[in-house]
């Protein structure tokens, strides 16, 4: 029993924390909706009405959780080996666009849909190799080498949608075929959330059931220890980046393969970035935990979806939704901010 | 005329100091470099500095005859070593207190959107400028409270404001004017120094100084001493008596405001627009200035100037005109990719010869006796 209370005791403070930062975010934006004299009360109310209690808000709401919940994996994986790994909006960026390939070839269902699957993922990890490479042997931070590459990838993409893989007469690129599509469940959901979920267990079970996990934790948690404990800080960082980039690179198949009705990039790219951004605020409030990741992405989901409900039958520009989300990131920077608080507010020196 | 002398000095000033940073890089480049070359001692290096200087001019006056505006491409670059360079130093100076800021796009964005606001409102430039500086600075000292008093993580704070300012300027721009883009009404603009090529930015001999200033501060006051103890020991700083906290703040703040100038001078007197995604990447290229200059204030400016110079490339391959007829459709989009390229690979040659202050991005904590 003990055991359990401390289980409970030892998941308390984060969630506390993560349930914090988003109630800060949201009163924050609440209060610049209300100096540019918009009602807060009435956005908010449609945008969690529609994301989480209509069919359709609630289907498109666990579809953007699909992708959303991949690249905060990759970030969160990366902040567990000690990395910023900021990439994920090139590599899913790469990954849509190799799906987008991939179904051009002609192959049965079930094994197109796997081979688009593994091109994405294959095309992620690519993209995330020189960042590794950069980092392991020169010792670039990643930072800047996954920031140029994501811009190297925007104009790859936008030449790719529209050059090769442009379809005449559209404002798409080449849909994808019928055979390589994720199934769908109910409205705009497709199974591809299952993948996504399975995805994350995977990486729970590596991180903390395996020998590999321990390793790539201890280098993130203190590289010189790690080192002096016979550890390879380099190859576990690699590992950081390569799992990273798998995710990344499947989470932009999942848009692609598994969103209707377009099915397609669009030419702008406009259905393919923000994702590996926003990753970062699904990672930080599910506390860089595989699991904790899958339940916020489902809330970061809800308010992607939301939003557009908020501008039609609230008049409030979508864009608030980015303002809560950089809020929430800020929030969570300061560990200690609760703390600070509570000791602020009982006149005690913190 | 007496401009016309500024500009071609100017101009002369920056190329040369990128030249210079491009033969350091070259130097300990990722190419096999041959032995003799890496063995020139610094006297060579200028002699050589000297000869790929008048190289470039007999090629510019050979582009120049061939009918390519080659002023155009000197005054973008300066353009852009304007924006990189106050970006840079300003970080260099922070970084040399102990503080990362990776929050230097969204202060872009958001000073940009800033000083167009203050100047469509008030119908006055200085306004505006005043405003975008403001706006930086309000940016920075959040950022410092939060890294060095709250003790908080440096790169998630940053990425925060990143995020925070990409929502908060579509907002603004959304509800201010109509969503997307806003051009600044004519006339509004900061006048420039008239030359025959067109119009130079104030801004360009400002910079200069600035970075001259700095470098002075660095390395021949107390202060600049006290400033680059701060991000090596900061713990000796403080036994000194003197308040760290209280100096990495301020070169937090000190960073943010010229971020926030940068932001000013690229959409009132360099694009006279704000959108959404004005800097597109250039507080991180700028980042990757401060990386590859180590953390010196008259090389920041330098490799401002040099990656400047390729991203200006960039823009007037683009602006040839009749280019589109003769490169194949698409290509532009790798064209717009060569700043980024260059700098991954110029910060990657030269990043094992650069050492960075001991406790840069660790916050100081003051040992409980």
């Amino acid at each position: 029993m003990s055991s359990l209370g401390e289980r409970f005791s030892g998941l308390t403070k984060p969630v506390t924390q993560s349930l914090f930062a988003i109630a800060i975010g949201l009163a924050i934006g609440a209060l610049l909706l209300a100096i540019w004299g918009y009602d807060p009360l009435a956005g908010f109310y449609q945008l969690f009405n529609s994301a989480f209690f209509t069919e359709i808000g609630l289907a498109s709401t666990l579809s953007y959780a699909t992708t959303l919940m991949l690249v905060g994996i990759t970030f969160g994986l990366g902040m567990r080996a000690g990395l910023f790994n900021i990439g994920a909006e090139g590599q899913l960026m790469v990954g849509a666009l190799a799906a987008v390939a991939a179904s051009t070839f002609s192959l049965p269902p079930g094994l197109h849909l796997l081979v688009g699957v593994i091109f994405a993922m294959l095309a992620g990890a690519l993209w995330a190799l020189p960042v590794a490479i950069l980092k392991v042997k020169k010792g670039v931070h990643e930072v800047v080498s996954t920031i140029m590459l994501n811009w190297i990838a925007y104009y790859l993409c936008l030449y790719l949608v529209l050059g090769p893989l442009f379809k005449a007469g559209t404002h798409t690129s080449i849909q994808i075929q019928s055979s390589s599509r994720f199934p769908l469940l109910f409205g705009t959901l497709s199974s591809a959330i299952f993948v996504a979920i399975l995805f994350a267990i995977i990486v729970y079970f590596i991180m903390w059931h395996t020998k590999l996990g321990v390793k790539i934790r201890a280098v993130g948690f203190d590289q010189e220890s790690a080192r002096y404990m016979g550890i390879n800080p380099g190859r576990a960082m690699m590992i950081g980046f390569i799992i990273g980039g798998l995710a990344a690179g499947l989470a932009g198949g999942a848009v692609v393969m598994g969103v209707p009705p377009d099915y397609a990039v669009f030419t702008e790219l406009s259905n393919i970035v923000g994702y590996g951004f926003a990753g970062i605020a699904v990672a930080l409030i599910g506390r860089n935990h595989p699991l904790g990741i899958i339940f916020s992405a489902v809330f970061f989901g809800g308010l992607w979806s939301g939003k557009r409900a908020m501008q039609m039958f609230a008049g409030i520009p979508l864009e608030i939704v980015d303002v809560v989300i950089g809020v929430i990131v800020i929030c969570v920077a300061i560990p200690e901010l609760l703390h600070i608080i509570r000791s602020k507010i009982k006149g005690r020196p913190s | 005329m007496i401009f016309e002398e500024i500009t071609f000095a100017l101009a002369v000033f920056a190329f040369g100091l990128s030249l210079i940073e491009f033969i350091d890089a070259f130097r300990a480049g990722p190419l096999p470099v041959p032995a003799w070359l890496r063995k020139i001692k610094i006297r060579r290096k200028w002699v050589l500095g000297i000869i790929l200087c008048m190289a470039t001019v007999v090629i510019f006056c050979v582009m120049q005859l061939a009918g390519l505006e080659v002023p155009s491409l000197i005054m973008i670059s300066l353009s852009t070593m304007v924006l990189l360079g106050l970006v840079a130093i300003g970080e260099v100076v922070n970084e040399r207190a102990g503080t990362v800021n990776i929050g230097l796009e969204g202060i872009l964005l958001l000073s940009s959107f800033a000083a167009v606001y203050g100047t469509e409102v008030s119908g006055k430039w200085p306004v505006g400028v005043f405003l975008g500086v403001t706006v930086g600075a309000l940016t920075g000292l959040i950022h410092g409270l939060i890294s060095i008093y709250a003790k908080g993580n440096q790169i998630i704070s940053g990425m925060g404001i990143n995020l925070f300012a990409a929502g908060f300027v579509a907002f603004g721009i959304w509800t201010a004017w109509v969503p997307g883009v806003h051009m600044l009404s004519p006339g509004l603009g900061i006048p420039r120094i008239s030359t025959p090529w067109g119009g130079l930015s104030w801004f360009v001999p400002l910079t200069i100084a600035l970075a001259l200033v700095v470098q002075f501060v660095f390395y021949k006051t107390t202060w600049g001493v006290r400033l680059r103890a701060a991000g090596e020991n900061p713990g000796a700083v403080d036994a000194s008596g003197v308040n760290v906290f209280r100096l990495r703040l301020l070169a937090c703040i000190f960073g943010a405001t010229l971020a926030g100038l940068a932001g000013a001078f690229m959409s009132l007197d360099w694009v006279g627009m704000t959108t959404k995604a004005l800097p597109a990447g250039r507080g991180f290229i700028a980042l990757g200035c401060v990386v590859f200059s180590g953390l010196e204030p008259l090389s920041a400016l330098g490799a401002a100037a040099l990656f400047g110079f390729f991203e200006a490339l960039s823009i007037w391959i683009m602006a040839i005109p009749g280019i589109a007829a003769v490169i194949p459709s698409g290509a532009s989009n790798f064209v717009k990719m060569i700043p980024y390229i260059i700098i991954l690979v110029a910060v990657a040659a030269v990043i094992s010869r650069r050492r960075f202050p001991k406790s840069v991005g660790r916050p100081y904590r003051r040992e409980e006796i």
